[in-house]
């Protein structure tokens, strides 16, 4: 009976407390997904001191490696378990199906709010791969939907300690592509390897291949091929995939590079073992972990034609997203003012070795970070494009230099061949 | 009480019934509906083409069918050169030989590592700038220095080492069900053999090889489902598909669901390629059956 009793007054007061309409005031937590292991323990730091500051706690989740990260994201995208922000992985046709389906949020009006404040932070080409122009070809609304936490810049560089062995100054690289073919016969004769890069992964083939053709033919000319104008049947064309035999024949590549990945290159430049590699900015933070007395400078691929400036690939590195189904959006918004704003920008350009999105922030970064930083100027990107080729011709085309690299075939033979999977794909985008 | 039995014969069916429809028949049949498609993998939105990426699939895909072929070649290499290593292995160890429970240990060990590692420790065994280079240093150390060179980036030879590092990392589980299926036949048979007068050979060939061709068939069938579905080997050897010379289509759909993001497409990649497999596995077991 007494037991009862208890059991009982328990229970009125428990609910009791719940009729009472007392509101439990609690700050929202802002959840954010992503796959940069190296910037993990840097963002954590961050969340902490964001939290101290507002009392919103932020939860970074890392989902390693990029790969698994990007399937997460499609999934949780399907069954609309998106986190408040995210980063997207994969090329602009993906990003804009992810706007399509409602998942992100435009933030061009907080971007623009106080005399474009916070746009104005961000290096304009960081800005311009999260954003969609006025008649973009993906049918997306224009606006910005991303928001840049730092850039990069993919460039070649070159081992100093290595080009002094071979009777080069280490202070001034090859600035054209004669005098870069001329440095790999002495790598040759040297029984040294040359350029280490990614290319088993292919897309940094593509990479290269790029550069080339905007420093041969042009941004116009390039951006008329993928829209169909042009044939990859051209001279100009022709003239592109023939950098990449005149390269294996000056014996510039080092053995085995086309089945390399891009761990294995960095590991090999970082060892001393090859005098050139084609590798992002990320690279500062990769070969300080594996040899930080690493001498080395980074440097513009050599212009193959003095017609055109050489381009090469950079804009943000990684952005995040906010996911507009999210119930913490405004909050969201917030953080990542934030942790775009200089100090905090600044404090991950140290931490990991990243360049900066913010572009106030630069000061105080390492000279061969700030060498990649000023390749900006050069800098380009297929996300800026506005036209995207298909994605089975850029197979065609990154495999095809592979063929021309290991001497199966010939730059003409795969000129037309990616030309011929061009027009079938042209052929069933008409028919659709 | 005839429709009570059957009604009881049901229900401890209804388990097994249910895992196998909700974890197999449904994603089969959804897959399958998926590959009816056209899906990028994150619109709400799917466009119906019914058998348009099948069709692609079967006529046009040239790609598709290279790395059909490669994983076929894969295969065949697993099935002769690995099965019968691990045959005459287990053959060896069921016999009165010394240490043979370390030997069981040693030939089990490859199976049990991960295959990005066995990759990585085979691709620096086997390269030179980024390994040690040992088997070109072993080739020009017994005189062929000129059969030495860049094993995996060469395209002709880039597939043939991989089905051999992968028939390395195999071949232990061949071993030990072969082992096991060596165990089972009775020592009486062979004992009598011998009071018969029968060779070590004719033993071999009258009562071993009879009595194991179940065991070899299984070996076979799992020796066919596991070797054309490999690829995590052939990224850590060589990065990926190598200008088509590595292609499996393992890597084909991952490509079409990653690379391209034709979801629908990789479906109907999944479908073909499963019942490639379904009736690889049907015609060998066809022939276990009319071998017996």
């Amino acid at each position: 009976m007494w037991f009862k009793n208890v059991l009982l007054g328990v229970f009125v007061l428990f609910s009791l407390i719940g009729c009472s309409g007392q509101k439990l005031e609690t700050k929202p937590t802002i959840n954010i997904w992503h796959w940069m292991t190296d910037r993990d323990p840097a963002f954590q730091e961050l969340a902490k001191k964001y939290e101290a500051l507002t009392g919103v706690r932020v939860n970074f989740e890392l989902y390693a490696p990029s790969d698994a990260y990007s399937q997460k994201i499609r999934a949780a995208a399907q069954g609309t378990n998106l986190p408040d922000v995210f980063g997207i992985l994969g090329e602009k046709r993906d990003f804009a199906s992810f706007i399509r389906a409602g998942h992100i949020l435009d933030i061009t009006p907080y971007m623009e709010a106080n005399n474009n404040n916070w746009k104005n932070n961000f290096f304009p080409k960081a800005l311009a791969v999260n954003e969609f122009a006025s008649g973009n070809s993906y049918g997306i609304n224009p606006g910005i939907f991303g928001v840049p936490i730092d850039i990069m810049t993919i460039q070649m560089v070159y081992n100093k300690k290595l080009f002094s062995q071979l009777g080069l100054n280490p202070n001034r690289p090859p600035k054209t592509f004669q005098e870069f073919l001329d440095i790999g016969v002495k790598i040759k004769a040297a029984g040294m390897q040359g350029l280490v890069s990614g290319w088993g992964e292919v897309w940094m083939i593509d990479c290269l291949a790029n550069n080339y053709a905007f420093n041969i033919m042009g941004k116009d000319k390039v951006l008329a091929t993928i829209k169909g104008e042009v044939p990859y049947t051209d001279p100009d064309w022709i003239k592109v995939f023939s950098i990449f035999k005149q390269m294996q024949e000056s014996g510039i590549l080092a053995k085995g590079l086309v089945t390399m990945i891009n761990k294995s290159a960095e590991q090999i430049f970082a060892n001393e073992k090859a005098v050139f590699a084609f590798n992002g900015s990320w690279c500062v933070n990769v070969y300080k972990g594996m040899n930080p007395g690493l001498e080395y400078g980074a440097m513009l691929p050599p212009e193959a034609s003095n017609q055109y400036p050489i381009a090469i690939w950079g804009g943000a590195g990684s952005s995040f997203m906010v996911n507009a189904r999210s119930k913490s959006k405004e909050e969201s918004v917030k953080f990542l003012t934030w942790l775009t704003a200089q100090d905090q920008q600044a404090y991950l350009a140290q931490a990991t070795n990243n360049l900066p999105a913010n572009k106030d922030s630069l000061t105080k970064i390492p000279e061969i970070l700030a060498q990649f930083a000023r390749g900006m100027d050069y800098a380009t990107h297929p996300n800026v494009w506005g036209v995207s080729e298909f994605s089975l011709v850029i197979e065609a085309f990154d495999r095809g230099i592979q063929s021309i690299i290991i001497g199966e075939k010939s730059p003409e033979q795969v000129a037309d061949e990616v030309q011929k999977i061009k027009d079938r794909e042209m052929a069933k985008k008409r028919a659709r | 009480m005839k429709i009570k039995d059957t009604l009881e014969n049901y229900t401890f069916i209804l388990p097994a019934v249910t895992i196998f429809s909700v974890f197999y028949i449904i994603p089969f049949i959804w897959v399958f509906q998926l590959g009816l498609f056209d899906w990028d993998g994150i619109s709400f939105t799917k466009v119906f083409v019914g058998l348009q990426n099948f069709k692609e699939v079967f006529l046009q895909d040239r790609n598709w069918w290279q790395s059909m072929w490669n994983a076929s070649y894969i295969t065949l290499i697993a099935i002769t050169l690995q099965n019968i290593l691990a045959f005459m292995l287990a053959w060896a160890c069921d016999r009165e030989i010394k240490m043979k429970n370390f030997y069981r240990v040693i030939f089990f060990i490859p199976p049990v590592l991960s295959e990005v590692v066995v990759g990585m420790v085979w691709r620096f065994i086997i390269n030179d700038i980024d390994g040690a280079n040992i088997i070109n240093r072993t080739l020009t150390g017994m005189g062929f220095a000129n059969l030495a060179h860049n094993w995996l980036s060469d395209p002709n030879t880039a597939l043939t080492t991989v089905a051999i590092v992968h028939c390395w990392k195999g071949f232990g589980w061949g071993f030990l069900i072969f082992l096991a299926g060596l165990q089972t036949i009775p020592r009486e048979l062979y004992e009598a053999a011998r009071v018969d007068g029968a060779s070590a050979w004719q033993s071999f060939k009258k009562i071993t090889l009879p009595l194991m061709i179940p065991v070899m068939v299984l070996v076979a069938i799992l020796t066919v489902l596991g070797t054309m579905q490999v690829f995590v080997l052939i990224v850590s050897l060589v990065g990926g598909e190598f200008a088509g010379h590595t292609s499996v289509p393992v890597l084909r759909i991952l490509a079409s669901m990653r690379g391209s993001s034709r979801f629908g497409y990789a479906c109907a990649q999944g479908i073909t390629f499963g019942m490639v497999l379904v009736a690889i596995s049907f015609i060998q077991y066809r022939f276990s059956k009319k071998g017996q």
